[in-house]
């Protein structure tokens, strides 16, 4: 048998895949096909599930109920669709903002001498891997209603005289999207700067010397070679923030809920895992299709794996 | 034309983006070295050495002057057990999934098998699908499998199965093969196969040909891919959040508790100590890169 093993390349391929494949089928294929199974189920008292095939979660979640006024049967609730419209605004904001503030930095770095990039770089990794929950704890500081923005206006009044009425700026839909802006910038600057670090240099001089001002190079050079950067940005940036629930949950407390709090709810406070994982299941569909057809338009390289 | 030229929008627009990413990092380190209990306030420096002095919920003198919070930090045994927990997930499964990993690029790349596209596929999910999914999904599993084990062997009390940090450990190798996999894999494709092929016509065996050949080029691309896994678990939240137990947090999960409950220096202690830390990690990995090049 031994023999046989050490003769066939194949037999010796599948020998090295076997654990990959346990983890893979065990950890991931088997859970996404339970959590499949448990989102036709119902909870029951102590917050186990049911077995039954219904579609009640995935009806439940397009906003019809049977929880009415009396005489009513069914009726209908935007809580579900608002939360996930709310959710997919919030994703597109924060990643229109992130292009925006993310392009002119990796511009910078992507033009500027080569023994500068690495300084440059250092600093966009080092917010980057600071971890998730400490940066939210940042804005925390900075925009409670005794923090920093706050104590540095109520100082500049004391100077001039004026009153001074603390901004409610924490636990606002505004301090969400701060938040989320800031979380996600570096996995916008790196892939941009990835594929504008590859523009050849006699591109521009070429624009420059057909005459076309800088804008102008900017909308045919620049930016067409910068999509696929943008791209990938687009997806590291958008498809986090659908399922992020702590910068919502610590900075727009129970104002902001997006699919992300939803799902963590159905878990911990509201016991009902077969709701949550319809919700999950919905949530993942929605971003698999948008990513797909999104890459299938635009097309991405290398540009996602930072 | 000067290649390097740069217009004064550009720089401005530069530096609001790089105000935007270190305003908050400053904050946080400034704020570690407060003198006011109450951390939203800045009262200034502990700048007396000596014994603890409160006076009106400012820290006068500490035995370690400005550090106070830092050698305040030191003594919380909560932060000390959940750095521990934290270190212990993230070495095991970081030598698990590389070495799990590395056999996989292997696998994938020099051989053909019948699972080789299924496996390919596979390797894909976790990158695709939203990390809350993926936490959701093993929770789920292991929630129903202990359920199931529990009722059928009657089992009570302590002797129950349930979350801690060995399904934490479970999960974090799930999630990390595929990226030590992936960088390995780069690391093999820019690979000669002729080395290899040479050994093996010289009379090497495969063990010997992986051992003396293979895998001293593909070190570089192994250890990176290690270092990376090791990153992406000490720093994970989600996944963690929802495949750990009571009682035995990690360092975000921890924190996170934290914040919800109440707020002190403390806290600036330990994110001025983690950002020193990546401060530390991003140099050197960046050294190591480009004496790589």
């Amino acid at each position: 048998m031994f023999k046989r093993l050490r003769e066939s390349k194949s037999a010796q391929g599948t020998l090295l895949i076997i654990p990959t494949l346990i983890f893979m089928v065990g950890m991931l294929i088997i859970p996404l096909l339970l959590t499949t199974v448990v989102s036709f189920g119902h909870p029951n008292a102590n917050g186990g599930v049911t077995y039954t095939f219904s579609l009640d979660n995935y009806i439940r979640l397009l906003g019809f109920t049977n929880d009415c006024p009396p005489g009513i049967k069914t009726c209908f609730t935007t809580l579900y669709l608002g939360i996930l419209w709310r959710s997919l605004t919030l994703g597109f904001n924060t990643t229109v903002l992130d292009i925006l503030l993310a392009f002119p930095l990796a511009y910078f770095i992507a033009r500027i001498h080569p023994k500068w990039r690495d300084t440059l770089l250092f600093l966009v990794l080092v917010p980057m891997w600071t971890n998730f929950v400490i940066r939210v704890y940042a804005w925390m500081m900075i925009l409670r209603e005794q923090g920093v923005i706050n104590s540095l206006l109520g100082w500049t009044a004391g100077l001039l005289h004026v009153p001074f009425k603390p901004l409610g700026m924490i636990y606002t839909p505004g301090a969400v999207l701060v938040g989320m802006v800031y979380e996600f910038l570096p996995f916008m600057i790196l892939p941009i700067y990835t594929s504008l670090e590859k523009i050849d240099n006699s591109l521009y001089e070429a624009a420059a010397d057909l005459g076309a001002s800088p804008f102008r190079t900017f909308l045919r050079v620049t930016l067409p070679l910068a999509m696929p950067g943008i791209v990938a940005g687009t997806i590291l940036v958008f498809v986090p923030v659908m399922g992020t629930f702590i910068v919502s949950d610590l900075l727009g407390g129970a104002q902001v809920i997006l699919i992300g709090n939803l799902i963590q709810r159905q878990f911990l406070d509201a016991r009902d895992p077969t709701f949550g994982s319809a919700v999950s299941l919905a949530m993942m569909a929605m971003t698999i299709v948008a990513t797909y057809f999104y890459t299938r338009k635009f097309g991405f390289g290398e540009e996602i794996v930072v | 034309m000067n290649p390097h030229r740069r217009s004064p929008w550009i720089i401005a627009a530069t530096l609001l983006t790089l105000f935007f990413l270190y305003a908050p990092i400053v904050v946080l380190i400034v704020f570690s070295f407060n003198a006011s209990r109450i951390s939203p306030l800045f009262t200034g420096v502990i700048t007396k050495f000596g014994p603890f002095q409160l006076v009106s919920g400012n820290v006068v003198q500490s035995p370690c002057g400005p550090f106070h919070w830092f050698c305040d930090l030191s003594q919380n045994t909560e932060v000390l057990s959940a750095a521990r927990n934290t270190l212990f997930v993230a070495v095991t499964a970081t030598i698990v999934s590389t070495i799990i990993g590395t056999m996989a690029a292997l696998a994938l790349q020099r051989y053909n098998f019948r699972l080789r596209t299924f496996s390919q596929i596979s390797l894909y999910i976790p990158i695709v699908i939203p990390e809350i999914v993926m936490g959701i999904t093993i929770l789920v599993m292991f929630s129903q499998l202990f359920t199931f084990i529990n009722d059928s062997l009657h089992l009570t009390g302590d002797s129950q199965l349930g979350l801690g940090l060995w399904t934490v450990i479970l999960a974090h190798i799930s999630f990390m093969i595929p990226f030590v996999t992936l960088v390995v894999q780069a690391r093999l494709q820019g690979l000669d196969k002729s080395y290899e092929e040479a050994a093996m016509d010289l009379g090497a065996n495969e063990w010997t040909t992986f051992r003396r050949v293979t895998f001293p080029m593909i070190l570089p691309g192994v250890l990176s891919g290690a270092l990376l896994a090791f990153t992406l678990s000490i720093d994970d939240f989600i996944i963690t959040f929802f495949t750990n137990g009571p009682g035995s947090p990690t360092l975000p999960i921890y924190v996170y508790g934290l914040l919800r409950r109440v707020i002190t220096p403390q806290l600036n202690a330990l994110s001025t100590v983690w950002i020193l830390l990546v401060l530390i990690a991003v140099f050197l990995t960046q050294r190591v890169e480009s004496r790589q090049r």
